[in-house]
């Protein structure tokens, strides 16, 4: 780290504050750095090596949905068509469960498997097609899947981390995005820079502003339903987050007077103790409070609204999933004859009879006012 | 008593009902709406919790209102700010009674 005293500086000049706090731009990712974590099995051994016996149903899960009067987890009607394009991302964010960065080449989807993707698509009746990543803005055949999606009448989520709209080939994104209807789904873990920067990379926030100015000016964030503007926010470290609704509009007053932008809704996701997440969890000796805070925080009226149960997730390379964090974890769904799942054998009738695979990790979705790609899941208690 | 302050305490909080079990309703009930999203938001109160609990120095406090004050969205620069409103506040009532020290001084004093 020999160039951080030039690298942290502000335009101003001075030392950035956060430099004592690590920089995530100057890291890479597990994989890179051949991590043992790297591993999803080693990942979901550390979690589950974990002493939860004197935690709440003693952090089982599978107790826990008993306990609360689930004895099969079973899917409702697939609502949302959610594709992971790739690993590959211009970020190498600290609390990254996809364990994505400029370095994963290894793992972005093909046009072959983006083709299965629609074709599977209109096996169902989905509303609305979600595609995450990695920076999914960065595969190219991101653009062929937006267009597909939409001329399918599909609305359309793009998970966006914001500062690959800076990207200089990317520009045009925002005129795309708006011709087409696309809601844009931001990162943005805190309304401030200092906490952004530590999650994300120093100067993450300030391109983040630039880059929703430019959504803003294509008419996002101006309560236009076609031209959706949504941030989601994490906690910067081993907490949940707050009450949705109360810092939704804190953010709308705090971003319109500090910075002049706009956006139309806020949603909270729980981190997961996924990849980098679970790694920081564990260096900062905060892995056993965490897990502890989420298993004891367990709330029985999440279950119901667990983006697991109406959703489908799908792999860079075709496999399928019951949600994203399975999919990082390698625990494929089981169809009722057992067995991994590929998109190009979609087959909806037995997508909607298989048994949802849980574990440990699925605290994190059912922890207070719940957690899903769509924020929290619950009104907050 | 080997040792105070124990951080298990925090946890157990609620077992302070066991010597009066209608106090302790009263007193949580009470202390749940004070601190429910009002014409204050949630992440103010917090804050001023947080700046609370330094002046009374306590180590339970202040514990649970870090966490508090995070979890509702303030960041460490606003925390920090609201520490020293309180060390403002105990600072300058010390100081402020140097009024009382200058009045006598002066009347007792050629």
């Amino acid at each position: 780290m020999s160039d951080r005293s030039t690298r942290d500086t502000t335009p101003a000049g001075r030392p950035h504050p956060q430099a004592d706090l690590g920089d995530a731009a100057g890291r890479v990712s597990l994989h890179a750095r051949r991590s043992p974590l790297a591993a999803p099995a080693v990942q979901v051994a550390a979690v589950g090596s974990v002493d939860l016996t004197g935690a709440a149903h003693a952090g089982d899960f599978g107790a826990a949905l008993a306990a609360s009067g689930w004895t099969r987890l079973g899917p409702t009607p697939l609502e949302f068509f959610q594709i992971n394009l790739g690993k590959l991302c211009n970020m190498t964010c600290r609390h990254c469960h996809v364990d994505a960065g400029p370095d994963r080449t290894d793992a972005v989807m093909d046009r072959g498997t983006a083709e299965a993707c629609l074709r599977a698509l209109d096996r169902t009746q989905a509303h609305t097609v979600d595609l995450t990543g990695g920076a999914p803005e960065l595969n190219p055949s991101f653009r062929f899947l937006v267009d597909g999606a939409v001329a399918r009448g599909k609305h359309v989520i793009d998970r966006c981390n914001l500062t690959v709209l800076l990207t200089p080939s990317l520009t045009d994104l925002p005129e795309f995005f708006a011709s087409r209807g696309v809601e844009v789904v931001c990162s943005l873990p805190h309304v401030r820079s200092r906490s952004t920067d530590a999650q994300r990379g120093n100067g993450t926030f300030e391109k983040s502003i630039r880059a929703l100015r430019a959504l803003n000016e294509r008419g996002y964030g101006q309560g236009d339903p076609r031209r959706r503007l949504t941030l989601v926010t994490n906690p910067v470290g081993a907490f949940l987050p707050g009450d949705q609704s109360a810092m939704e509009r804190e953010w709308k007053d705090a971003l319109a007077r500090e910075h002049g932008v706009r956006f139309d809704r806020l949603i909270a996701l729980t981190n997961m103790p996924i990849a980098r997440f679970l790694e920081w969890l564990e260096g900062s000796g905060n892995l056993q409070e965490y897990m502890e805070l989420l298993v004891n925080s367990f709330n029985p009226a999440a279950v119901a609204g667990l983006m697991c149960r109406n959703s489908i997730s799908v792999s860079w390379d075709g496999r399928l999933f019951d949600c994203d964090f399975n999919q990082m974890l390698e625990l494929a769904a089981e169809g009722d004859h057992g067995g991994p799942l590929h998109i190009r054998d979609f087959d909806l009738e037995q997508w909607q009879n298989r048994r949802i695979v849980t574990g440990r990790h699925c605290f994190g979705c059912t922890a207070g006012a719940g957690s899903s790609c769509g924020g929290a899941t619950v009104e907050s208690p | 008593m080997a040792d105070y302050y124990k951080a298990e305490h925090l946890a157990k909080f609620a077992s302070v009902a066991d010597g009066n079990a209608e106090l302790a309703q009263k007193f949580f009930s009470y202390y749940g709406a004070v601190f429910a999203d009002g014409a204050l938001s949630a992440r103010e109160k917090a804050l001023i919790a947080l700046a609370v609990a330094h002046a009374v120095q306590c180590p339970y406090c202040i514990d649970a209102y870090s966490q508090e004050s995070l979890k509702n969205g303030a960041d460490l620069e606003q925390m920090t700010e609201a520490l020293h409103v309180a060390v403002a506040i105990r600072g300058g009532a010390s100081l402020v009674h140097g009024m009382q020290m200058l009045e006598h001084v002066k009347k007792s004093s050629m």
